[in-house]
């Protein structure tokens, strides 16, 4: 009776929130795959006719979107682990007592809203504003330098907005780095650069992987930055799925559009976990 | 020599993997979970068109109606005076309280926030919104979710609408539909930048603005100014118009800044963008009220024309008191008290005798801006003025919706 | 099976002896990573500043004077306070609901080994990664495949459903660190399996439970992309503030953004000082 009982409690506890998840999540997905095969408009109604067209025409006319979608989020990332790597390893190693208060600063714009940041960038980087408009007034810029509906504007504004997603991964790996693996390799080695190199860069990776899969997946299906801060050449495929499904309001094309996005990282991010294990982001998650 | 295994990855490959029975389990799941999906599939999604209304439909819409003693209006921004003063006065008359907001951005967005509740047959939380002529007033009137108007209780808009806005193409004999205010795109330049007069739509192909130039984002908008520029009249326009329209736009592209929706006028006033595709009434409150020295012109080639009007979606709560507003808007004092301040086209002529006594009355620079919107054929065009101008062109059939749509829209998301 | 995180982790030992290029590598350590916080932090305090500008005409955007009065009158625009109730109405309903089937679900999977429990961490883990866009614009098919009307509830469901695997995360890790000798020991005494539960094992887990609750108030908070889709005409802070945007922002909303900050720093700190007192 008792070990029945005991079998059940498992099954109990996670029923509830894995039956939201089912419904709401798992399901809606299916559903998206679903919409992306239909035939028809709003006015008709749409039937479904497996219409794998919907793939071929909306992937035919917005590849460039697509492309530059993967290209942008790729550079902030990279952008991401090169600012990111020396505060982690500065605030693991030499951070001492302080190392909670560092975080804390780190992490301190998450507590305005993401949209708020963006358009305070915006604001920030106007063409006569606080920033540009002392540097053109002294000389040091043309004055029809703009930053704004750039490409820089946008991969600066997505490479600030995940920043702290690349930061706590890196440092939740360097912080379990063994200081015992450390010292051996200093009493091996007469350089740190080589320590670093061969000992605490291997061990930090996993946090970089980490970091890289926080980092990849919302940059790159991201539209805020894009459309705050860029310009109509800097549209990305987020962009793209918006305009189709609120404007348009063409849903297979919006559907089919959004499941492509969601295959080429998804497959990305089964791949890492595969290699490396769900623990790291789970555990940076926690944090 | 031994090559050192990099403990993550030794971490990595000893954990508790996904193997063959994990995969098995998870396609059974997705096994099951597809077969459902596709059940749903079978269903499809219904189609949303709906056979027009009659004239039964309006007594069978309005029988069991009555004043509720409240009103949520949605509209767009600077509709109405800051004080709020017509609608307060109309609180004091008829005790009908109004909920004014000025929820209203652009119509695709507006459109997209309330199709999900009209289409389940639920209230959106308004009684009296405005809404452009276009495609989404098009699919509002078409997909049936606009409330058929009684005109018998419409008696100042039957005295004191200016003839041609009635029996308009896009809502014939104004079943479901009455206009608040029309207005113009044009050109709109800051002369501080602009040395030059603009005159010609085809001066927004000049390199020399190449980085300061901005056109708007609307594809109705954008394509009207791309058809007008090549002589093409956008009302009686094909497919093809369009594409060559689109082609002559791409060529602008490399020397637009921005492709706007509302926010211009604050990038012309500060010197951003030097000139740009603008609505009339924006420029001239943006003067009134700023300062700004901006300045606005009908290009020679022609402009758009546009209606913004009133309806009641058909899941309105207070249907009753909303049409009492509507009809209140007609009355040439309240008109005229709109106009001096929204500074758009009325669709209440008599106002202009009412303005011409206000400033009569008036003195010093109040005198001057009632003069000024007297004078001005922003807000009572001629005959040659709106001859100049085109409406945009009618799109009934989704097909052509979607056409238009995905001719233009990728000009402005390269 | 997995290595257990230590919250407290110890220093590693300075290496020796420590050269004068080093300490120069320390600095300027130092000093970029000072550095790169005021960089994250730049926007934070130009909106804090402009909450304090005396605007005149439409647009917050030129200095002119400290002035507090936009703090006195911060709930003046109808539509940005109810969009702020709206907000917060609908996170501490979502927060109360994840909060609660997180920590069941966080529970189950750190403690038991039952089938299907990969498969839960499988969902989870897609539920974490997939991106915005994509759950907004399949929980939109969804809703229309079944004709829900969107608005409150169905942003409440959205919330619900991608902050729940947050907490469900938070409370895993925190339940794989606890002493099970605790709960034996009070089921040893003759406590039921519920007593234990409310009894023994929330008391203990509670520090990841809030964790995750604060987690989730904030997530839903500041939700953007999959409450654009979600909302239908509902406006929630950051989709009031999407659509004001275009027109100029009223510095009502930088008081607003700035008071949030203000509470959610405060939350913060507290919750550290809580739990420092529990550990200490």
């Amino acid at each position: 009776m008792g070990s029945l009982r005991a079998r059940l409690t498992p099954y109990a506890l996670m029923l509830p929130g894995g039956l939201w998840l089912a419904i709401f999540f798992v399901v809606p997905t299916l559903i998206l795959l679903q919409f992306s095969l239909l035939t028809g408009n709003e006015a008709d109604g749409y039937e479904f006719t497996f219409h794998w067209q919907n793939y071929t025409d909306a992937l035919s006319t917005y590849y460039p979107q697509f492309i530059r979608s993967l290209e942008y989020g790729g550079i902030a990332t990279v952008l991401g682990i090169a600012l990111s790597y020396p505060i982690a390893y500065w605030i693991a190693f030499k951070g001492g007592a302080r190392k909670s208060t560092y975080l804390f600063l780190i992490l301190l714009p998450f507590f305005v809203s993401f949209v708020l940041r963006t358009i305070s960038w915006q604001f920030l980087l106007s063409d006569n504003g606080m920033v540009l408009g002392p540097l053109k007034d002294w000389g040091l810029l043309p004055a029809d330098f703009h930053v704004l509906q750039t490409s820089v504007a946008v991969i600066g504004g997505l490479t600030y907005n995940y920043l702290p997603f690349m930061v706590l991964p890196i440092y939740v790996a360097l912080e379990r780095v063994d200081p015992g693996v450390v010292e051996a390799s200093y009493d091996l080695y007469s350089s740190r650069t080589q320590s670093f190199l061969k000992v605490i860069l291997p061990l930090s990776l996993p946090g970089v992987f980490a970091g890289v899969l926080m980092n990849f997946v919302p940059a790159a299906s991201d539209y805020v930055n894009a459309e705050v801060l860029g310009g109509p050449d800097n549209t990305m495929i987020g962009n793209i799925i918006q305009d189709q499904a609120l404007t348009v309001r063409d849903y297979p094309t919006a559907t089919a559009l959004s499941a492509t996005l969601m295959l080429a990282l998804l497959v990305g991010i089964f791949a890492y976990a595969r290699a490396l294990g769900t623990e790291t982001v789970l555990q940076a998650a926690a944090r | 020599m031994d090559r050192k295994i990099d403990p993550a990855l030794l971490r990595g490959l000893s954990q508790r993997r996904y193997d063959r029975r994990d995969v098995m389990k998870l396609f059974g799941v997705g096994a099951g979970l597809g077969t459902a999906g596709l059940a749903l599939a079978a269903c499809g999604v219904k189609g949303a068109k709906q056979a027009p209304a009659d004239q039964d439909a309006v007594a069978k819409y309005w029988s069991g109606k009555k004043q509720n003693g409240h009103l949520d209006f949605a509209t767009w921004a600077l509709y109405m005076p800051t004080d709020h003063a017509p609608l307060k006065a109309f609180t004091k008359e008829t005790g009908i309280t109004v909920n004014y907001q000025e929820v209203i951005q652009d119509d695709p967005e507006w459109y997209g926030k309330i199709q999900p509740q009209l289409a389940a047959d639920k209230p959106i939380g308004y009684d009296l919104m405005v809404v452009t002529n276009g495609i989404e007033l098009d699919k509002l009137i078409d997909f049936g979710y606009l409330a058929p108007l009684d005109h018998s209780k419409l008696p100042n808009y039957a005295q004191n609408a200016d003839p041609i806005y009635r029996d308009e193409a896009f809502d014939k004999g104004n079943v479901y539909s009455i206009p608040y205010t029309s207005g113009y795109t044009g050109i709109a330049y800051n002369p501080t930048y602009v040395k030059e007069p603009i005159t010609k739509i085809a001066q927004l192909w000049d390199p020399k603005y190449a980085g300061k130039l901005g056109m708007m984002k609307s594809p109705q908008e954008l394509g009207n100014f791309g058809m007008l520029l090549l002589g093409i009249n956008p009302e009686t326009s094909t497919p093809q118009d369009w594409a060559k329209a689109a082609a002559k736009l791409q060529e602008q592209k490399p020397l637009v800044r921005a492709y706007v929706t509302q926010d211009y006028t604050k990038s012309l006033a500060n010197g951003d963008l030097w000139i740009c595709q603008a609505w009339s009434g924006d420029i001239f409150q943006e003067n009134a009220s700023n300062g700004s020295n901006l300045q606005f012109v009908v290009p020679e080639e022609g402009g758009t024309i546009w209606t913004d009007n009133m309806m009641i979606p058909k899941t309105a709560a207070n249907p009753v008191d909303a049409l009492m507003m509507m009809d209140y808007f007609y009355r040439p004092q309240v008109a005229a008290d709109l106009t001096e301040f929204i500074n758009y086209v009325t669709p209440v002529p008599s106002t202009k005798d009412l303005i011409a006594k206000h400033a009569a009355a008036s003195t010093g620079d109040d005198k001057k801006t009632l003069e000024a919107i007297l004078t001005s054929p922003l807000v009572y065009p001629t005959a040659a003025d709106l001859a100049k101008l085109k409406r945009y062109p009618t799109l009934k059939s989704a097909d052509d919706q979607k056409t238009y749509q995905n001719t233009f829209l990728p000009i402005s998301s390269g | 099976m997995t290595t257990i995180l230590t919250p407290v982790p110890a220093e590693p030992a300075k290496p020796k002896p420590p050269r004068s290029r080093s300490k120069l590598g320390d600095r300027l350590l130092l000093w970029y990573t000072w550095a790169v916080i005021l960089w994250l932090c730049l926007p934070i305090g130009v909106m804090i500043l402009f909450g304090f500008n005396q605007v005149q005409g439409r647009y917050n955007n030129r200095w002119h004077g400290f002035t507090l009065e936009w703090y006195v009158h911060v709930f003046d625009l109808s539509g940005l306070t109810n969009a702020l109730k709206a907000s917060l109405i609908i996170a501490v309903v979502s927060t109360l609901i994840a909060t609660t089937l997180g920590t069941l679900l966080g529970v189950a999977l750190g403690r038991y080994r039952f089938r299907g429990d990969g498969t839960s961490n499988l969902v989870q883990f897609a539920a974490i990664s997939t991106p915005e866009i994509v759950m907004g614009m399949s929980l939109v098919a969804f809703f229309v495949q079944l004709n829900v009307p969107l608005g409150y509830l169905t942003i409440i469901i959205a919330h619900v459903m991608f902050s729940l695997s947050f907490v469900a995360v938070t409370v895993r890790s925190r339940v794989l660190t606890l002493d099970r000798s605790v709960e034996e020991a009070a089921k040893d005494l003759g406590a039921s399996a519920m007593g234990t539960f409310w009894l023994v094992t929330l008391p203990m887990i509670l520090p990841g439970v809030t964790a995750g609750a604060l987690l989730a108030f904030a997530i839903s908070i500041d939700d953007f992309v999959v409450t654009n889709f979600t909302a239908g005409n509902v406006e929630t802070f950051p989709l009031w503030i999407w659509s004001a945007q275009k027109n100029g922002l009223p510095p009502q909303v930088n008081v607003m953004g700035t008071l949030i900050f203000a509470g959610g720093v405060l939350l913060a700190l507290g919750n550290a000082m809580a739990a420092r007192r529990r550990s200490a």
